[in-house]
């Protein structure tokens, strides 16, 4: 690993200066994904900024009927706190899908926001990469791209965003509470994540030395019909193919309110609102599932390895949508699809 | 012996004055006994343990957190060891697998292990019982299939799941039927 100073502030406005005075400066938190891509030489910090002592940012509480999530909050504490696992159980299980136990104990609420990509050539130092080294060009899109996106790509990156905490707070309709040089502000859940276009480089609209501070929940919470479908190479402990987080108000057999994301198919959690609109005020039928799935699909791409993602989405569209209206999530620990 | 507390707020102190690289000085109560120690802010929990304490027991598989080979408890929590930077961790309790038996007497879930035969090769197994240790103590798997997805955290070449998820449910009976 390279050689880096290191610092632990006691405030947020302290952590935020410390990074703008430098621009070789970046905050840490659980480390999970940083400290492993530091090894790999992608990422190159002089300076490590450590969040872990900020006061106040490991709580979670009540806000106008919602929840607000320090940043600091892990993802094992997010996953088991009796309100997520009651009222937000989409957001539950989507983090328990991730990682792995150990993984997750480790892990907070704004890493997991800001993890990056898990394409092979980002990571590999000896290839070129848009993302990693801008203007050096893309090999995933004539390369090995199994893991890659369908949606939304670029002629210059065809990366996914890899979270499944992403996708639920997608659905959910969540904002992200941040602190910069020049005050808060917060930032709507579908505007935090970005597409590639011609910077794949920047992954996020969060500035270097903005600080994620909380994440907020809005009371609707979806708690009885919803599920969060995970599809994946091996059972457990592996990032999604493709998975569905999938969140519906019914009124006996007609659906009030839709919410659909997608992960492991674009640069971000993928929301489709036609396809929302379609699926609201409808019968929560196959038939109609499977018109919003085509939808949804009509703009993929595959580029070779992954051209089997366009199929497997729309299936697991359909099967999340009948997952959820019929009120039976897909269990975690039991991996038959329900 | 003098005490770094972890208090929230309380930075690390730099060793070396105005050096950008400066070492830190923490403080790490490992297996019981607290210790006062130089780290590079480089260096991670894993490498302190088996490097500078000589606790090899902790093994390195992958050194990327895709093999739980390194799993340690840390405040009580089964985290990466290979993730974790150590001046991090100034002022947490650190339990590794030479301090899970007590005085002579091996941990139930060590005693699970042996009976159940839950090895071959040996190598993962030090992060298997120090996650089981966890496991146990988060109590949220109740039966075989619920231990499977909460250790999938720890991959053995081997293959000796099998046992492995025999030893922790003998484990989990012995804790009273319960996970706790
Ligand atoms: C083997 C393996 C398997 C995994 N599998 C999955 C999976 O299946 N699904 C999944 O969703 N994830 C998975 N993960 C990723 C894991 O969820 C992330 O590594 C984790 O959430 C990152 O959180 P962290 O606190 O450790 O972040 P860090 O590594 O500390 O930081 C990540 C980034 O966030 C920035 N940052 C952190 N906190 C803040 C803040 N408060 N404000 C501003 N910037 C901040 C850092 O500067 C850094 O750029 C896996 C990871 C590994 C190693
Ligand atoms: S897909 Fe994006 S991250 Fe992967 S090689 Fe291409 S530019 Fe780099
Ligand atoms: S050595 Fe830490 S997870 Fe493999
Ligand atoms: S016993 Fe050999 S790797 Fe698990």
């Amino acid at each position: 690993m390279i050689r880096f100073s290191y610092s632990r502030p006691g405030a947020v406005g302290e952590a935020v200066q410390a990074v703008q005075a430098d621009a070789g400066a970046k905050f840490i938190a659980g480390g999970t994904n940083l400290v492993d891509l530091m090894k790999y030489d992608v990422e190159r910090p002089r300076r490590l900024v450590d969040v872990g002592a900020l006061p106040g940012l490991d709580r979670i509480e009540e806000a106008d009927g919602g929840l607000r999530i320090g940043a600091l909050v892990t993802n094992s504490a997010l996953a088991y706190d009796a309100r997520i696992e009651q009222r937000y159980p989409l957001l539950a299980r989507a983090i328990l899908s991730g990682a792995s136990p150990q993984l997750r104990n480790a892990a907070t609420t704004g890493g997991n926001l800001l993890q990056r990509t898990r394409c092979y050539y980002f990571y590999d130092t000896g290839t070129p990469c848009n993302k990693r080294e801008p203007g050096t060009g893309c090999p995933a899109i004539n390369g090995v791209n199994r893991i890659h996106a369908i949606l939304g790509t670029s002629e210059h990156c065809i990366a996914t965003h890899p979270s499944d905490m992403c996708v639920a707070l997608a659905a959910l309709e969540a904002t992200v509470e941040v602190t910069g040089p020049q005050g808060e502000r917060s930032i709507a859940f579908a505007d935090f994540h970005r597409l590639p276009g011609e910077h794949p480089e920047i992954d996020t609209t969060l500035a270097p030395d903005e600080i994620i501070t909380a994440v907020r929940l809005p009371p609707q919470g979806f708690a009885t019909h919803h599920t969060y479908l995970k599809l994946r190479d091996r059972q457990s402990y592996a990032f999604a193919l493709v998975s569905v987080a999938a969140v519906l108000e019914m009124e006996g057999d007609t659906i009030r309110e839709a919410r659909l994301a997608l992960g492991g198919v674009a640069h971000k959690p993928w929301r489709d609102p036609a396809a929302e609109a379609l699926l609201r005020g409808g019968p929560a039928t196959r038939e109609r599932f499977a018109e919003a799935a085509a939808l949804i699909l009509q703009a993929a791409r595959g580029y070779g390895d992954n051209s089997f993602k366009i199929e497997l989405a729309r299936r697991a569209i359909v099967r999340a949508l009948s997952q959820a209206a019929a009120g039976t999530p897909q269990p975690v620990a039991d991996k038959r699809i329900a | 012996m003098p005490v770094n507390p972890a208090t929230p707020g309380v930075a690390a102190a730099p060793s070396a004055g105005s050096s950008p690289v400066a070492h830190h000085t923490i403080t790490l109560t490992v297996n019981g006994t607290q210790r006062r120690m130089e780290v590079a802010p480089w260096t991670t929990l894993l490498d302190l343990l088996r490097e500078q304490m000589e606790l090899t027991g902790t093994k390195k598989g992958c050194d990327h957190g895709q093999c739980g080979a390194c799993t340690v408890l840390v405040n009580g929590q089964r985290i990466n060891s290979c993730l974790a930077l150590a001046v991090s961790k100034d002022g947490a309790e650190v339990v590794t697998v030479e301090g899970l038996a007590m005085d002579g007497t091996l941990h139930p879930v060590q005693a699970a292990f042996i009976e159940q035969d839950a090895f071959q090769c040996g190598y993962c197994t030090p992060g298997q019982i120090c996650s089981a240790v966890g496991l146990l103590k988060e109590g949220h798997a109740r039966n075989a299939d619920e231990i499977r997805e909460l250790m999938s955290g720890n991959i053995c070449r081997c293959g000796a799941y099998p046992n492995i998820v025999a030893a922790i449910e003998q484990a989990m009976q012995q804790a009273g039927g319960s996970a706790r």
